[in-house]
């Protein structure tokens, strides 16, 4: 443990003694505390929904290294929950938005970013400047390859996740506790977990998980109290229930076990079954597709089709294009509301649920069923700007 | 004995939108079963075409993984929770 004169790039100005002075009269912390987070390197990945008050809080504490992940520009749609990026950063990267209001907030904290999609051929090197990895990311390729490269370069992963109004956070990669890995073994295969952009996700959400991931970085850094290692805390934001479950590491574990089989990074992609997905839309390529250009220019002419929106009601109430609303999961139940004689055009929100919905209806024979290419969002592109898009 | 089954949000459109069901059972397989019997759309997103359990689900016994206990024939009472915990993703 660095002494005082040691610690001499840690050391704290008379400025920075007051602005943690509210840190430095509580023993836990103290002089020798904030010190620590002053040396401490912190890696957030992502600065969206789980980043923003992560780095917020980290800053705000004096962490004096920032790092930040995230090749991402701020969208219209993030501003409901991102709260580091600002009505007037849209269209800005990520990146330069997070970073002007890090230095705002604390300009001790130096920051270093990554404008990168964090990949397998990017990843090691870049955690070995870190102390602590914070995982903030939306997709399970990405987690699996953050979790393994804590686990190859030996930093602790402090994880959370969120859905709807669901969250998990515990920490991962230590090098006695267990990893994701250990956790889950595989990923779901995908479509069956929505992202956010599909599920939704209340804004608040990332808030609460990613406050508790910056304590739970602040803990680990101090040293101090219980964490979350070997726990998985989960969270119920609609019932305000917060539970808890053990998670043990797994002397079988392929990545952190006993006897490892897996010492380098892999295609999470491949791992993913994205590759699979891949598969799946050029099969569903053979899946006809209309234009909305095409579908506008034909209801126009007078021409018979029918409709028909696989979207959720209250999607439908945001804006529709007056098709016969079924939603995806009820189609099987009312299939026979259909007439196979006649053209029917699906669609829904981008493309996706629809493409599922042409398949399925052409496996029923149903042979006169094509897709919407790009869904109602394509539709109000390209022929009517009135409608609000979502 | 009737015990809880807490079900995930992701998983609740298969379990008639409920959080929680009851079933009766003595084993965390039986209890499984009686769920995807009562939910029969559940059963494709707990269970592979083999039966087993997908890897991506994890079941607790209260707070136990019952991979560490006795998987299917972990004992069950009717103080106890049994959670079904998915992995999400989600954080931007």
């Amino acid at each position: 443990m660095a002494t005082l004169n040691e610690s001499i790039p840690t050391a704290l100005s008379n400025e920075e003694i007051l602005r943690y002075s509210r840190h430095l009269i509580m023993p836990e912390v103290a002089m020798e505390g904030q010190q620590k987070l002053k040396a401490a390197r912190v890696l957030c990945i992502g600065a969206g929904g789980l980043g923003s008050p992560l780095a917020l809080y980290l800053a705000a504490a004096g962490v004096g290294t920032l790092g930040l992940v995230d090749f991402d520009v701020v969208d219209y749609t993030n501003l409901q929950r991102q709260v580091l990026h600002f009505t007037a950063d849209v269209g800005r990267p990520k990146l330069d938005s997070a970073i002007d209001k890090l230095n705002a907030i604390n300009p001790f904290v130096k920051t270093e970013r990554f404008d990168t999609l964090l990949n397998s051929q990017n990843a090691l090197e870049i955690f070995k400047g870190f102390d602590i990895i914070a995982d903030g990311t939306d997709n399970f390729a990405t987690r699996y390859l953050v979790n393994d490269a804590c686990v190859l370069t030996g930093k602790p992963n402090v994880y959370a996740s969120i859905f709807r109004f669901e969250g998990q956070a515990s920490i991962f990669a230590t090098k006695n506790g267990p990893c994701y890995r250990c956790l889950y073994p595989e990923p779901p295969p995908p479509g069956l977990v929505p992202s956010c952009a599909e599920g939704g996700v209340l804004g608040v959400l990332p808030g609460l998980l990613g406050v508790i991931q910056a304590t739970e970085v602040i803990k680990l850094i101090l040293g101090a109290g219980d964490s979350l290692i070997g726990r998985l805390l989960l969270v119920d934001a609609l019932a305000m229930r917060f539970r808890e479950l053990r998670v043990r590491k797994n002397p079988d574990c392929p990545v952190c076990g006993t006897n490892p089989t897996q010492k380098e990074l892999i295609d999470y992609n491949q791992f993913c079954g994205i590759r699979g997905e891949e598969a799946e839309t050029t099969a569903s390529a053979k899946i006809p597709e209309i234009q909305p250009e095409e579908l506008k220019r034909r209801l126009d002419a007078g021409e018979d089709i029918f409709v028909l929106d696989v979207r959720e009601p209250h999607e439908y109430q945001i804006c529709n294009i007056h098709g016969t609303l079924i939603p995806l999961g009820d189609l099987p139940k009312r299939v026979h509301e259909l007439d196979s004689s006649r053209e029917i055009v699906v669609h829904c929100k981008m493309g996706g649920r629809s493409a599922k919905a042409v398949e399925f209806l052409r496996q029923s024979g149903f042979k006169h069923a094509s897709n919407l290419t790009g869904g109602i969002l394509a539709w109000a592109d390209k022929v009517d700007p009135s409608l609000p898009k979502y | 004995m009737p015990i809880k089954v807490l079900i995930p949000t992701p998983l609740r459109p298969y379990a008639g939108k409920q959080s929680s069901v009851e079933v009766t059972a003595k084993t965390v397989g039986e209890a499984l079963n009686s769920l995807v019997t009562q939910h029969p759309d559940l059963r494709k997103h707990l269970f592979a075409e083999d039966g087993k359990l997908r890897s991506f689900v994890n079941v607790y016994l209260n707070d136990e993984d019952i991979r560490y206990l006795a998987k299917d024939a972990t004992p069950a009472k009717e103080t106890d929770t049994i959670s079904i915990v998915p992995s999400v993703a989600g954080g931007l």
